[in-house]
């Protein structure tokens, strides 16, 4: 029965359950005070936040605040342009009482927002032996995936395409790979701009995906978190169902092999 | 490599016999591309772009909210000195007004800096006139180090530096550096910097792309618009952007669009510069370079700010003097009017009812403390 299926289908984490498989940003948004209604409206367990943006000064700019309590608060590295940088950020992060969940972002490019995955290594190296729960950001590529693995890295975050393009699995046969090949869970990060993309990265197994500009930039940014928690719901379902296979050729009615079987 | 090379390339082409060859067609085309050519960022600042303003700045509102969120970043600036040795005839320092000149002392910056951060400001942008006696790099490192306890992110407007000197500054912190050309067509440059080492053109081209190689995170750049056609100098100020983005990948690159204002004792701008024409500017840095800042300050009265604000701006100014010491103190002599005078939480209520964050934080120093990161 399906029903059992679901009832097994749980993410881990370090271990850790997660109570959905949408993953919020929350850099994005017209106020500060929607976050805790799209948190609630999307169902989500885990939210990342920039370092760079928390004021740990002021109570009411301080965007952690605004982050339901029962949420995993997943810092990223944001600004990091070298792995020494995204390890600092870690660093001060934790001192800081945020804990150990890193999303390791090391863009050293401002026009695309693409991460350098050497750099990203590097500091997932360092970061994992530091007992942190290492989320590296990274261009699909299978190599890299490995050596993140290796590295001791909670899971692998792939791009689907480049940040706030909104342009959807763009990069689908290098993360179909990492799904294949990787023993870690898969997270589609970046270029999620509707809820469709959502569905589509998760029926093709992908275990979570992470949203920001889609949600945060919408008319309704809490109707759209709801729509969001819809179709990744709606998508992994579908995979654990099996979705028939999708064929590019019609069933020929004069088979060409009938003459085998004659 | 110099801009001034790319910069060559362009500086004698015949702007008006440019833009007669350009129809509504041409303009329509490129409001429907991803990418645009630099000829396409030429072609928006044209008269026949003029038409289509709505269309454009319909654009430059999605591309703005794409790659940066319903978002508006604010930053406040700290005079520290104006003593200065140029003379620059459109501005209220130069060296030939006669009036008291003012250095703040460290306890003085202190002051200025909790009455600004008391405010809520996060980013700070120093600045000075050119006096290497009055205002030495020692000075500029002695008030960033005050000015840390008070701030998370510090840019300086200074004079122009060696990258040596960039990279001093760095190394305590400060992560971002604004310097306008004021005017790219040189032959006006010279006019109006009638003397003093700021006559030196190529020196100052070239330091945003010195303050790049000294690992500075933010570059602010611009032309003062007023001193030539701003179609002119909005395009070599947008190409030089361009120029720095490409080359300096890992750099936050931005652009102001600063006019001309009126100060004591100074000439006014010989070449007009609607509203109009501003928002042109604007929209035709956006349409070019969806992902470069740009910066609006309180030279702009509050309601031409307000509507601003849609259409591409992402940092503005807020609560600013431009007197030293204005902020606790304000006699003084003003560099130039300030034509949008109100109190940062009403900028901040604004933001918001247009729909924005005012987000007064978007860096954290990282040298909180002297460890080796990477063999620890």
């Amino acid at each position: 029965m399906l029903e059992v299926g679901k009832i097994k289908d749980k993410l881990l984490i370090n271990g850790q359950e997660l109570k959905s498989r949408l993953f919020i940003g929350t850099g994005k948004f017209p106020q500060k005070s929607l976050i805790p209604d799209v948190i609630e409206g999307s169902g989500s367990g885990i939210v990342t936040v920039a370092l760079r943006r928390v004021d740990f000064t002021d109570k009411d700019e301080n965007i952690v605040n605004y982050i339901n309590k029962d949420c995993i608060i997943m810092i990223n590295t944001s600004g990091a342009r070298t792995a020494e940088e995204a390890v600092r950020i870690a660093r001060i992060s934790r001192e800081a009482g945020c804990g150990d969940w890193i999303k390791i972002e090391v863009i050293r490019d401002n026009k695309y927002l693409l991460p350098d995955n050497d750099e990203t290594i590097k500091a997932a190296e360092i970061l994992a032996k530091e007992g942190f729960v290492v989320m590296p950001y990274v261009s699909p590529d299978l190599m890299v995936a490995k050596r993140l693995e290796e590295a001791g890295a909670a899971s692998i975050m792939p791009l689907g395409a480049p940040i706030g393009t909104n342009k959807g699995l763009k990069s689908k046969e290098f993360i179909r790979i990492l799904i294949e090949e990787i023993n870690l869970p898969i997270i589609v990060d970046a270029g999620i701009g509707r809820p469709s993309h959502a569905a589509e990265a998760m029926e093709m197994g992908a275990d979570a995906v992470l949203v920001n500009t889609a949600i945060a930039t919408a008319e309704d940014p809490v109707l759209m978190a709801g729509a969001f928690a819809k179709a990744v719901q709606a998508g992994r379902d579908a995979y654990l169902a099996g979705p028939g296979s999708i064929r590019n050729y019609a069933e020929a009615s004069s088979p060409l092999t009938g003459f085998l079987s004659n | 490599m110099s801009f001034y090379d790319l910069y060559k390339d362009y500086k004698d082409i015949n702007f008006n016999l440019f833009f007669k060859g350009i129809s509504d067609i041409d303009i329509l085309n490129i409001l429907e591309k991803d990418r645009l050519e630099i000829e396409d960022f030429l072609r928006l600042l044209s008269p026949q772009a003029g038409r289509y303003l709505e269309e454009m700045a319909q654009k430059a509102h999605h591309l703005t909210i794409k790659n940066f969120g319903k978002v508006i970043f604010l930053y406040t600036p700290l005079y520290l000195s104006n003593y200065c040795v140029n003379n620059c005839s459109y501005c209220g320092f130069n060296v030939n007004h006669d009036y008291e000149r003012k250095k703040l002392t460290i306890e003085e910056v202190g002051k200025e800096a909790e009455v600004i951060a008391e405010k809520g400001i996060r980013d700070i942008l120093i600045l000075t006139g050119e006096s290497r006696k009055h205002s030495p790099i020692s000075y500029i490192k002695d008030c960033v180090r005050v000015l840390k306890n008070h701030f998370t992110s510090i840019g300086v407007e200074v004079y122009p530096l060696t990258k040596a000197e960039y990279q001093e500054l760095v190394s305590i912190g400060v992560d971002g550096l604004t310097i306008y050309q004021e005017v790219y067509n040189e032959v006006i440059y010279d006019q109006v910097h009638i003397s003093g080492p700021k006559k030196d053109y190529h020196y100052r081209l070239d330091a945003a792309e010195r303050g790049c190689q000294a690992g500075i995170r933010r570059i602010n750049i611009g032309s003062l618009l007023g001193l030539d056609d701003w179609e002119k100098e909005a395009f070599f100020a947008g190409l030089h952007a361009w120029y720095l983005q490409k080359k300096y990948i890992d750099m936050e690159i931005s652009l102001s669009v600063p006019r001309l204002r009126l100060h004591p004792g100074g000439i006014s701008g010989n070449f007009l510069v609607e509203n109009r024409d501003l928002v042109q500017v604007i929209l035709a840095y956006r349409l070019f370079m969806p992902r470069i800042g740009i910066n609006l300050s309180t030279r702009e009265p509050a309601d031409l700010r307000d509507n601003l604000l849609s259409l591409g701006i992402t940092k503005v100014s807020a609560e600013s003097t431009t007197i030293v010491g204005g902020y606790s103190d304000s006699n003084g002599t003003a560099q130039f009017e300030i034509a949008d005078q109100r109190r940062i939480t009403d900028i901040k209520n604004i933001i918001a009812a247009k729909g924005y964050q005012a987000v007064f934080q978007d860096w954290h120093y990282l040298d909180i403390d002297d460890i080796d990161i990477m063999s620890n």
